[in-house]
C-alpha cells in the first residue's frame, strides 16, 4: 500500500536527531499527486528539517523510508531529489541578482558538464518554454536585481519548472510580500496545480492556507499532530493544533481609558508624505492605524518620533506643543518607537540581550564618573527579561540566538525601559509565530492597563481589530475613516481597508 | 540614452576626456601617438594584473597578495633565465606557473580556512613578501641576457616623416588577454558561474556548483595574470626589484572598481575595465 502511485511523495517513520535534540519524531508525511498540501507549524516544530530531508540536504536517521512516485529511497541527496522531480524554493529564493532573468531560469545549464561554452540561445528558449508553460511573462533580459519581490518569486518558480520539477515545495513564500502580491502568488499556485504540478506550501499565515490547500499537515515540537482535509479546519482550530493551546482572540474589554490626553496631533501635514492628520490618544488607550503599505502610516509615526519633520501642524504632548529636532529629544520627552524592521533598525544581533535592552537608557546606568554600575544593569535587565517573558537561559546570550518572537520582545523591553508615556509599535508581529504573537498582544494589553498610551500600526486587520480601541484607516496620506472596534465587525473593517484600493 | 548615462563608464569617459583635453591644450607633447603608446605600454603590466583582479572581484572575493606573487615570479623567472638561458616563451611560462601555484595556495587557504579573503590574502602577502626578502636579500636584478633586453615589438608603424611607433609585446599581450578574458567571462560556463558565485554564494552552492573548483580557478587565474604581468613588467623596466610592484595593490583594485566592478561581488565587465 505504501507505494501507491497516486502519492507523489511519501515519507514513513522519519526520525532525525541533531546531537541530543530529537527534531523529528517518527513522522509520516505524504503528498498526493496534483494536490496543494500545506505544512504548518510554529518555529522549531520541525518543518524546516522535514523539508531539508525531502530536498536531500539532510539525511534522516536509520529505519526512515522515503518513496517518490512509488520508488523507495533510503536517503536522498540534493541531486537525487532534483532528478526525482522535487524542487524546493527557499524563502530567500536563491536567485542570482546580478544575472538576467533567463540565465536565472536556465541556470541548471551551467551545472551540466557536456560543453564548456554557454549556449545563450538554448538557455533563452528553455526559459521561454518554462514561462509559457505556466503563462507568465517577464522580460528575459532584465536583471533579477531590478525585479519586484513578487516577480523574483515568479522567476524562482519558473526555474523550478525549467528543471522539470513535478513537486514544488515552497518555504514561507509569502513572508515578504504585500497583500496584493500574495493574492497574485496564490493565483499562480492554483494555476500550477491546474497544470498538474504538486505543491507543498509552508506557511504560518492561516488565511492563505485555508484559501488554497486541499490538505494540511500540522507539526508541533517534532511530532506530527495530524493531516486534515482543509475544509475540516478553521483558523482557530489550526492555531490550536499548532500551539496546543487555545487563545482568547476576542477584544479585551476590561481596561479603563482615562480622560487624560497623552498626545494630540492637529492638522499635521508633510508634502508627499501625509496631509491633515489629526488624532489624540489618551492614557490607557490603544489607537490602531492601518491601511495599505504606502498609505503614510509609518511617516506619521516617524514625525511623532522626531525623525521626519512635518511641514505644518502641531504635536501636543500632555497639552504642551513640542517640536522634536531629533529622536533623542523625543525619547527624552517620553516617546518610544518600535520599528517594523527589528533586524536592521531595532536590534544589535551579535550583542547580548542585556546590552540591547539598556541601549536607550545608558545615561541612567552610570555613576558620577560615567562608569557603568553593574548591579543596576543586572537588576534592570533581569526585571525586563522576567516581565516581558523573554525565553532565554542567560541574558548575556547574543540576541541572534533567540527566535523571532523573543527578539521582538527584546525590542519591546528596550523601549519600555525608557519608561515612555507613548509607545508607537510599527507592525510588531511581522515574522513572528502565533504563540509569540499572542504573548506580544498580551503584553500590549497589559501595558495599556498600566495607563500607557499606545499607537499600534499594522498591515494586519485582525491585529488592530483585536487589540485597539479606535482605528484610523489611512489611505494615500490621509485619514480616510476612524472607527471604533467595538462598533463594527472584523469583516466590515477588512472591507473598509481593502476598499481603499478598489476606489482608486 | 538614459541607459548610457546610468553606467559608470559614461562618467569615467567624461573625466578621461576632460583630462585628455586639458593635457592636449597645455602641452604639445601629450597628444602624440608616440606618447600615447608609451603611456599605454608603461601601464600595460598593471592592466594585465587588473584583468585578474576583475575576476576575483566578480566572484565576490579580493586578493591583496598578487603583487607579492608577481614579484616572486619575477625573481624566479630572472634567476632561471640568467643562469640557464632560455627564451621569451620560457620566461612567460615560468612566470605563469609560479603565479598559478601561488594563486592556488590562496584559493586553497580561502576555501579551507573559511575566513574572509581579505584576511587570508593580507596574510599571504606578508608571507610571500617575507620569503622573498629572506631568499633574495633584497638584491636587485638587472643583468638580463641580451635576448631579453632588446626591444620586443610586435608591429612597427612608420609615418611619412620616418618616425617609428612600436607596439610592444607587453601592450599586445595586454590587449590579447583582455579579449580572452572578455570571452571567458561572457561565453564560458565557468565565467558565468564566477558571476553567479559573486551574486549569491549560497544559491550557487545549492545549485550544486563546485565552489572549491571555482575558488581555485578565480585565485589561480589572478596568480596567472600576476605572473604574466610580472614578466611583462620586467621586459618594460629591465630591472627586478623587491619593491617595484609591491605596493601597487590598491592602484589595481581602485582601477578595477572605478571600472565598474563591485567590491560586493557579482558585477563588472571587461568593457568597463578597459575604459579605465
Amino acid at each position: 500500500m505504501e507505494d501507491s502511485p497516486s502519492y507523489a511523495l511519501k515519507l514513513k517513520n522519519i526520525n532525525k536527531h541533531y546531537g541530543g535534540v530529537h527534531a523529528l519524531k517518527a513522522v509520516d508525511f505524504d503528498v498526493q499527486t496534483g494536490e496543494i498540501h500545506c505544512l504548518v507549524g510554529e518555529n522549531g516544530s520541525g518543518k524546516s528539517t522535514l523539508i531539508k530531508i525531502i530536498s536531500g540536504a539532510e539525511s534522516p536517521d536509520h529505519a526512515s523510508e522515503i518513496f517518490i512516485k512509488g520508488k523507495q529511497y533510503r536517503a536522498l541527496s540534493p541531486i537525487i531529489s532534483v532528478e526525482a522531480g522535487i524542487q524546493v524554493i527557499y524563502q530567500d529564493l536563491s536567485l542570482f541578482p546580478n544575472l538576467s532573468v533567463f540565465e536565472n531560469i536556465a541556470i541548471s545549464e551551467y551545472g551540466e558538464k557536456r560543453a564548456s561554452l554557454v549556449n545563450r540561445r538554448r538557455m533563452r528558449e528553455k526559459a521561454q518554454q518554462a514561462m509559457n508553460k505556466i503563462n507568465v511573462k517577464l522580460n528575459p533580459d532584465k536583471l533579477v536585481r531590478e525585479l519586484s519581490i513578487a516577480d523574483k518569486q515568479v522567476v524562482a518558480i519558473t526555474r523550478a519548472i525549467a528543471t522539470n520539477a513535478q513537486v514544488i515545495i515552497m518555504d514561507e513564500p509569502t513572508a515578504s510580500l504585500s497583500k496584493h502580491e500574495i493574492d497574485e502568488l496564490l493565483k499562480l499556485i492554483i494555476n500550477l496545480q491546474k497544470k498538474g504540478f504538486t505543491i507543498v506550501f509552508v506557511s504560518h499565515k492561516l488565511d492563505e492556507i485555508m484559501s488554497i490547500s486541499q490538505r494540511v499537515t500540522v507539526l508541533r515540537d517534532g511530532d506530527k499532530i495530524g493531516t486534515y482535509q482543509a475544509q475540516e479546519l478553521d483558523e482557530r482550530k489550526i492555531e490550536m493544533l499548532m500551539t496546543g493551546r487555545e487563545f482568547d482572540l476576542n477584544q479585551s474589554t476590561d481596561k479603563k481609558i482615562t480622560q487624560k490626553t497623552v498626545i494630540e496631533v492637529r492638522q499635521l501635514s508633510k508634502r508627499k508624505n501625509y496631509k491633515d492628520i489629526s488624532f489624540r490618544v489618551n492614557e490607557g488607550e490603544i489607537l490602531g492605524i492601518t491601511g495599505l503599505i504606502g498609505s503614510g502610516r509609518t511617516e506619521v509615526a516617524l514625525s511623532l518620533f522626531g525623525m521626519n519633520k512635518p511641514d505644518s501642524g502641531e504635536i501636543l504632548l500632555e497639552g504642551k506643543a513640542v517640536q522634536f529636532k531629533t529622536n533623542y529629544q523625543a525619547i527624552q520627552a517620553g516617546i518610544s518607537y518600535v520599528p517594523e524592521d527589528r533586524l536592521s533598525e531595532g536590534l544589535i544581533l551579535p550583542q547580548p540581550i542585556s546590552t540591547n535592552i539598556i541601549v536607550p537608557i545608558l545615561d541612567r546606568m552610570v555613576n558620577k564618573m560615567r562608569i557603568f554600575i553593574k548591579e543596576d544593569v543586572k537588576t534592570v535587565v533581569d526585571n525586563w527579561v522576567k516581565d516581558i517573558g523573554i525565553k532565554t537561559k542567560n541574558p548575556e546570550n547574543a540576541v541572534k540566538t533567540l527566535s523571532g518572537g523573543n527578539q521582538q520582545k527584546v525590542v519591546l523591553a528596550k523601549w519600555l525601559a525608557t519608561k515612555p508615556k507613548l509607545l508607537i509599535l510599527d507592525n510588531p508581529t511581522v515574522g513572528v509565530d502565533i504563540a509569540a504573537k499572542n504573548s506580544i498582544y498580551e503584553i500590549i494589553r497589559q501595558l495599556a492597563k498600566e495607563k500607557l498610551a499606545i499607537i499600534l500600526i499594522s498591515d494586519e486587520v485582525p491585529e488592530v481589530y483585536r487589540n485597539c480601541d479606535r482605528i484610523l484607516i489611512m489611505h494615500r496620506g490621509r485619514i480616510k475613516e476612524e472607527v471604533k472596534a467595538s462598533e463594527i465587525s472584523e469583516k466590515v473593517l477588512n472591507e473598509k481597508v481593502i476598499g481603499g484600493v478598489v476606489s482608486v | 540614452m538614459s541607459k548610457i548615462t546610468k553606467r559608470n563608464e559614461f562618467y569615467l569617459a567624461l573625466v578621461i576626456l576632460a583630462l585628455v583635453l586639458l593635457l592636449t591644450f597645455t602641452t604639445d607633447q601629450f597628444m602624440t601617438l608616440g606618447n600615447l603608446l608609451e603611456l599605454f605600454t608603461s601601464y600595460s603590466f598593471l592592466g594585465i594584473m587588473s584583468a585578474g583582479m576583475l575576476v576575483v572581484l566578480i566572484s565576490g572575493g579580493i586578493d591583496l597578495s598578487f603583487t607579492a606573487t608577481a614579484t616572486i615570479s619575477q625573481y624566479i623567472m630572472s634567476t632561471v633565465i640568467i643562469e640557464h638561458g632560455g627564451n621569451l616563451f620560457l620566461a612567460f611560462l615560468i612566470g605563469a606557473v609560479i603565479g598559478v601555484a601561488l594563486g592556488c595556495v590562496n584559493g586553497l587557504l580561502i576555501h579551507f580556512i573559511k575566513k574572509h579573503p581579505l584576511i587570508i590574502t593580507i596574510a599571504t602577502l606578508n608571507i610571500y613578501k617575507g620569503l622573498l626578502m629572506y631568499f633574495t636579500k633584497g638584491k636587485w636584478i638587472y643583468n638580463f641576457p641580451l635576448w631579453f633586453s632588446k626591444p620586443h615589438d610586435i608591429f612597427i608603424f612608420e609615418n611619412s616623416q620616418g618616425d617609428i611607433f612600436p607596439i610592444s609585446l607587453s601592450l599586445f599581450l595586454f590587449f590579447i588577454l583582455f579579449i580572452i578574458l572578455a570571452f571567458i567571462l561572457q561565453y564560458t560556463k565557468i565565467g558565468r558561474k564566477v558571476y553567479a558565485l559573486g551574486g549569491n554564494r549560497e544559491a550557487a552552492r545549492r545549485m550544486g556548483f563546485n565552489i572549491f573548483g571555482l575558488t581555485l580557478f578565480v585565485y589561480g587565474f589572478m596568480g596567472l595574470l600576476a605572473g604574466i604581468g610580472s614578466v611583462s613588467h620586467a621586459l618594460i623596466v629591465q630591472t627586478v626589484a623587491p619593491n617595484a610592484i609591491i605596493g601597487k595593490e590598491l592602484d589595481v583594485i581602485a582601477a578595477v572598481v572605478l571600472g565598474g566592478a563591485s567590491l560586493q561581488g557579482g558585477s563588472g565587465t571587461v568593457l568597463e575595465l578597459s575604459s579605465v
